[in-house]
């Protein structure tokens, strides 16, 4: 079924009938190619770029709850390519541009909106840092402008330019990140997965993982066992305990990030918003809502929510840039299980057991990864060999000491980061 | 989500920093290798549960605490002077 605005008035016109399931709900087959345990944005399109570019299709996505059901379900959307350390520059860079071509290679609208990102600045050191970073991504040919105060208060004049504890001294503008509807991107790689013959099984939660004189086999599930060549580990969040089922222990902590959403407003924010200080972003959604968050609780969670001084701390940043919002009323607010690093830097690689794959650390960014997380997983898993983007993710860096990437500068401590 | 700090009483987890799971507590001699070095600074068993984790009470008291937590519901199950329970 190809979307197209000629089926749109076609179907407005017949009833609306014609309109299928967006992928298949196939039984589980005994043996695949490739499994992938974990059926988020990751998973999902790593399937599609398996199936695309490599032309493999023997393969399923086991998902153990439903697709897209994780942190791809409830993100704050953001899409940006502003990292500065090698590794992760070109990785972020790579991923921006398979976004700006995603909705034709899925034949999905996304949502993808460029509306640009602001990181507010409010010292000279922060202008400083964030003009190299600007610097890094220009050098990496993607965009950057270092905006003043006035330069910010241009395209941004609702904030508070009067407060005085973290003063507005600019900002860095990145004019193609911006944000995309996150339901969508993985409904999209689901569809175009299963379109090119993956299977994508649900309510499937893999419970073992078979490993024989070091070579990995297949796995368990919760709908039987299923033998497979490679196994890749996608679960984000969980990756811990997936990777517990091969006997394998990651450098992972398990931490809850929570984001707000307010009632609709009409269009007020028209970009997205980072405060300096750190602890509150901001954009809003097509519907209206504005999407917020801050930083982590700080403490190792499974809970999928957090607690209610976090909240109050984010508002209060909220309250002190923007408090032109202060009225809007908040509708909902979640938590998730965000896989930490030590570095804060993702893991793409091998594991000491041959055909076990392992893609795991996205710590909170995540979202804006998922086409080259998708694309260069595909790659190490198709051909046995890292993409370049992904070369320096190395699951034993921080054993070596060699390549760790750490963008918030804030030492070996997971949730520091 | 309440800690009860030995010494200064039932407390809001704000006053606390969380300084990491617990097996910070037991330090490998410096003289070993990189991979008790890798595991103790690094790897996480980072199973749903309950865990043993330090917090130290920067706005009160500043003792470091030893927490028993499950961190599927943050129930906090037991808490205890990390000093007394030095192995």
């Amino acid at each position: 079924m190809r979307f197209s605005g000629l089926k749109v008035f076609k179907e407005g016109l017949t009833g609306n009938k014609g309109w299928g399931p967006h992928w298949r709900s196939p039984e589980t087959k005994a043996e695949y190619d490739v499994v992938l345990i974990g059926g988020g944005g990751h998973g999902l399109a790593t399937a599609h770029y398996l199936a695309k570019v490599h032309g493999l299709t023997n393969v399923a996505v086991l998902e153990k709850g439903y697709l897209g059901g994780g942190n791809v379900g409830r993100n704050t959307t953001i899409v940006r390519a502003n990292y500065m350390l090698p590794g992760n520059s070109e990785f972020y860079s790579h991923s921006l541009k398979l976004w700006e071509g995603l909705e034709e290679d899925l034949n999905y609208n996304v949502m993808h909106s460029q509306r640009g990102i602001i990181n507010l600045v409010h010292s000279d050191g922060q202008r400083d840092a964030f003009a190299r970073r600007g610097n890094m991504m220009i050098g990496q040919g993607d965009d950057a402008i270092l905006l003043d105060t006035a330069g910010v208060r241009k395209i941004l004049p609702y904030l508070d330019f009067d407060q005085t504890r973290f003063p507005i001294y600019g900002g860095l503008y990145h004019k193609r990140g911006g944000t995309a509807r996150h339901d969508a991107v993985a409904w999209g790689y689901a569809r175009s997965a299963s379109d090119r013959g993956v299977d994508l099984i649900q309510q499937c939660e893999v419970t073992g993982i078979d490993v024989v004189n070091g070579v990995v086999k297949g796995v368990q599930t919760t709908r039987g066992p299923i033998r497979a060549k490679k196994v890749g580990m996608v679960a984000a969040g969980r990756s811990s305990q997936v990777a517990a089922m091969a006997g394998l222990r990651l450098p992972i902590e398990s931490h809850v990030l929570q984001a707000f959403v307010t009632e609709g407003l009409k269009p007020c924010i028209d970009h997205v918003i980072t405060y300096g200080m750190g602890h509150f972003y901001i954009s809003q959604s097509d519907k209206g809502g504005l999407v917020f968050g801050g930083d982590l609780d700080m403490y190792s969670s499974y809970a999928a929510r957090g607690n209610l001084p976090l909240a109050e701390h984010v508002v209060e940043a909220a309250m002190t840039l923007m408090p032109v919002i202060g009225k809007a009323k908040m509708l909902r607010s979640w938590g998730g299980i965000m896989d930490m690093s030590p570095d804060g830097s993702f893991i793409m690689d091998r594991t000491d057991i041959e055909g076990l794959f392992v893609n795991a650390g996205w710590c909170y960014g995540g979202f804006k990864a998922t086409p080259a997380s998708g694309h260069t997983f595909a790659h190490l898993l198709a051909t046995g060999t890292p993409h370049p983007t992904t070369i320096r993710h190395r699951l034993d860096r921080f054993r070596t000491g060699f390549g760790i990437m750490d963008e918030e500068s804030t030492g070996a401590q997971h949730n520091l980061h | 989500m309440r800690l009860r700090c030995p010494i200064c009483g039932e407390r809001d987890h704000r006053e606390f920093y969380y300084q990491g799971s617990a097996v910070k507590m037991d330090r490998p001699d410096p003289d070993a290798n990189a991979a008790a070095w890798d595991d103790y600074v690094y790897l996480r068993d980072n199973q749903p549960g309950l865990l043993e984790e330090l917090w130290s009470h920067d706005a009160g008291c500043g003792a470091w605490l030893k927490v028993t937590r499950d961190t599927t519901t943050h129930a906090v199950l037991a808490t205890a002077l990390a000093k007394e329970e030095r192995r």
